[in-house]
């Protein structure tokens, strides 16, 4: 579990993240939402330590990650997958070289072993008889699966995903969203996700914390969020009159169900 | 604003850029996580800025030497300068000045350009996050095999360099008929200063340094895209070319 106590981060004068605080559960997929320059990137970047915060805790499993020494943080972060908005792939090297670096950097497993279980983590992402490929020949979505396969590859005990749709189809973002739940289910990983797509905060928001304006502005789980009565909640999560009636047609069926004897 | 509070911000933003240059510096001297990934990023940089680069120097420092002959022979008229005047002034010249600092100029260009762009490249596309994310330390990953393969390759290219100026001076001399064989022999080996070939290789050292270590600083700290990688890249260039100029005037005054 990570811990997130009054988190406060300006950049010279402007405010970007105002006294925010929650937990994120292992085992559960963490969304974190909100309109662009609502402080999501930021407040992961914090999370993760590519930023310094101005006040407040980060704990991960009680251990306070603010304040750690460098030696200690360079080994928690060794059990920390992150798979970036544009994959961050390395471009000189190929889809298995990209997969086998963290192996090659950190473990002292043999060639077959790395091939082995970069072979099993291809295979998890459901991307076979591409291992030769580079990035540049790859599609949003396989660059995507890529990255999530090297994120994965060291059996991390926390995934950052930042938002993993962008720029994808709706077909593709549903399946990057089951395969980032199926394997915060089947390695009990602690993940986060800044996104503001809306299929992934109904289809794997297990807990989702709301930012306005650098601001935690609500909190809850996506079965909650349909009947949140927050203004600027609602705003951003029901944008068009499509989504506004959809919430209203889920609202009487649910209280249609509730009332049939 | 005033002629003093814009040489005060000037100043204040060369320091601000020098003490982050020293940082980043310091900050490459940590242990490696893994030294045989290291050790094949480092072979790899060997090859990028040797192998790479090993065309243009063989082409310059052809023509800087067959250039100078002609030039040479052209300014001395004089019935009282032996003709193999022509050929000590070629060794020494290419060996004090032409091949160290000429070449190394041009390679501030192809390579510290190069250093330069991919540096930022990665910054601007997250793949230095997605490197610091995973415990790696950046700066001796990226930036140190960088300059320590540029501080071996580099005096071996300009030791070629040198090697093919002198050549090069040979070829245009004694097939235009400028001078001799012979003479050209006997001005290549008369009043050597073994000296003169150990300036040339400190020259190639220091710039080695400067060219790799400016263009990684100006690379790794892109913010934005492409336009600053760009923009990144060029300032690297002409900041080297600056540092090497200035260098090579302090090694000059310094050690001669």
């Amino acid at each position: 579990m990570i811990e997130i106590k009054h988190i406060k981060k300006s950049f010279s004068d402007k405010t970007v993240l105002q006294d925010i605080s929650c937990n994120m559960e292992s085992g559960k997929v963490n969304l974190i939402i909100g309109s662009s320059g609502s402080g999501k990137t930021v407040l992961m970047k914090c999370i993760v330590g590519l930023m310094n915060v101005d006040a407040g805790e980060i704990k991960y499993e009680g251990i306070d990650f603010v304040n750690m020494e460098e030696k200690d943080r360079k080994e928690l972060r060794t059990q920390i997958g992150m798979l970036f908005q544009g994959s961050a792939l390395f471009d000189s090297m190929t889809v298995e070289q990209n997969v086998m670096f963290p192996l090659d950097m950190f473990t002292r497993m043999n060639f077959s072993e790395k091939k082995k279980r970069i072979n099993a983590v291809l295979d998890e992402v459901n991307l076979k008889d591409s291992n030769n490929k580079f990035p540049a020949a790859l599609s949003g979505g396989m660059k995507k699966r890529v990255a999530l396969a090297r994120a994965i590859v060291l059996n991390p005990k926390y995934l950052f995903c930042d938002e993993p749709n962008s720029g994808l189809d709706p077909q593709t973002s549903l399946v990057i969203d089951k395969l980032i739940m199926q394997i915060t289910k089947e390695y009990n990983i602690t993940t986060i996700i800044n996104t503001h797509d809306m299929n992934t905060v109904m289809e794997s928001g297990d807990h989702i914390v709301y930012l306005h304006q650098g601001k935690k502005q609500w909190e809850g789980t996506n079965k909650e969020i349909i009947y949140n009565q927050d203004t600027y909640l609602n705003d951003f999560i029901f944008a068009s009159e499509f989504l506004q009636s959809a919430k209203q047609m889920k609202i009487q069926y649910a209280n249609a169900k509730t009332n049939t004897p | 604003m005033t002629r003093t509070s814009t040489f005060e911000c000037s100043m204040i933003k060369f320091l601000e850029h020098f003490g982050s240059y020293l940082y980043m510096l310091k900050g490459m001297f940590t242990r490696p996580e893994n030294l045989r990934v290291y050790w094949k990023e480092f072979i790899h940089q060997c090859y990028d800025i040797g192998i790479g680069s090993i065309g243009i120097v063989f082409i310059i420092s052809l023509f800087l030497g067959a250039v100078t002959t002609v030039q040479t022979a052209y300014q001395l008229i004089s019935p009282l300068v032996q003709k193999y005047v022509i050929a000590q002034i070629i060794r020494d010249s290419t060996l004090l000045e032409l091949s160290p600092t000429v070449v190394c100029i041009v390679l501030a260009g192809v390579v510290g350009s190069k250093i330069a762009s991919e540096l930022g490249n990665m910054r601007v596309s997250e793949q230095i996050d997605a490197l610091e994310i995973m415990g790696i330390n950046t700066k001796t990953y990226l930036i140190a095999p960088k300059i320590v393969a540029a501080l071996l390759v580099i005096p071996c290219l300009i030791s070629i360099s040198m090697f093919l100026s002198i050549a090069g001076g040979y070829f245009a001399g004694t097939f235009t008929g400028i001078l001799s064989e012979q003479q050209f022999s006997q001005g290549l080996l008369k009043d050597f200063t073994t000296f003169n070939l150990t300036f040339g290789l400190i020259k190639a050292f220091t710039f080695a340094f400067i060219i790799t270590s400016i263009s990684a600083y100006f690379g790794y700290n892109v913010r934005g895209g492409a336009l600053e990688i760009g923009r990144a890249s060029t300032t690297s260039v002409v900041i080297s070319c600056i540092l090497i100029l200035f260098a090579d005037y302090g090694l000059a005054a310094l050690l001669l």
